[in-house]
């Protein structure tokens, strides 16, 4: 089988509405057919790698600890649109530090999230093969 | 009539909260629930939105849903009023009417 570039776009906050956590329980899915995976995180989407979340009061299962396993299951393209950020009044200080240890490089721990132009966006988007859109 | 208006939509994904801000008159209230806290905070492009209105609106933000998103209450608007469920209920009988906006 060869292998296809998958792109998961992500653009709704999380709790409000059930896609965010859809989406991160079909990435770890798809992570078992080891295809090329690329997650992208915009708009709205760019809330779910907030970092400090605490879902006790609401009730809710505070899903995003789970983020941090996508590099255990190579996935470690993770996207995050800057001018996404910028509307929001967030920096990458406000995310959670997504790493991965990079297995050609003595197993290295690395950053897996990489802050793109909406041009840089658009690129990635028309390279991949498979969109699945949340 | 003091109407209580709910918004639960973020602001940046609908129009809920600008259109609930500019149907509210002087002494409504507006009260942001759910993915509609992202409106309370500091520094968005709709920040602008919520704190021209303050002064003729209240506006309380539900402090569960601000923790829920990891949003530190330290970077809310000046002059939201954080509330949690029961304050919520408060709001709700201390006006005459509720209003959705969902």
């Amino acid at each position: 089988m060869s292998t296809k570039k998958f792109l998961y776009v992500n653009r709704k906050a999380p709790y409000g509405t059930i896609y965010a956590l859809e989406s991160l329980e079909v990435v770890l899915i798809g992570a078992a057919f080891e295809q090329d995976v690329s997650l992208a995180f915009l708009d709205d989407g760019v809330y779910q790698l907030a970092k400090g979340q605490s879902t006790e009061e609401v009730g809710m299962k505070n899903f995003s600890p789970t983020y941090r396993a996508l590099g255990d299951y190579d996935v470690n393209k993770i996207y995050v649109e800057q001018e996404s950020l910028d509307a929001r009044g967030l920096t990458l200080d406000d995310l959670q530090p997504l790493t991965y240890e990079d297995e050609d490089d003595d197993w290295a721990e690395k950053d897996s999230i990489k802050v793109v132009s909406t041009a840089e966006m658009a690129e990635i988007m028309e390279q991949s093969d498979v969109v699945m859109s949340f | 009539m003091s109407q209580l208006h709910t918004v639960n939509k973020s602001p940046l994904d609908r129009n809920a909260l600008e259109s609930a801000i500019q149907h509210a008159t002087k002494g409504n209230a507006v009260l942001m629930i759910e993915d509609g806290v992202y409106g309370a905070m500091q520094g968005t492009q709709k920040s602008a939105i919520v704190s021209d209105a303050i002064g003729d609106i209240s506006f309380y933000v539900m402090g569960p849903d601000l923790k829920a998103r990891g949003i530190d209450e330290a970077r809310i608007i000046d002059g939201i009023k954080v509330v949690d469920y029961s304050g919520f209920v408060e709001l709700v009988a201390k006006h005459d009417a509720t209003q959705s906006w969902l």
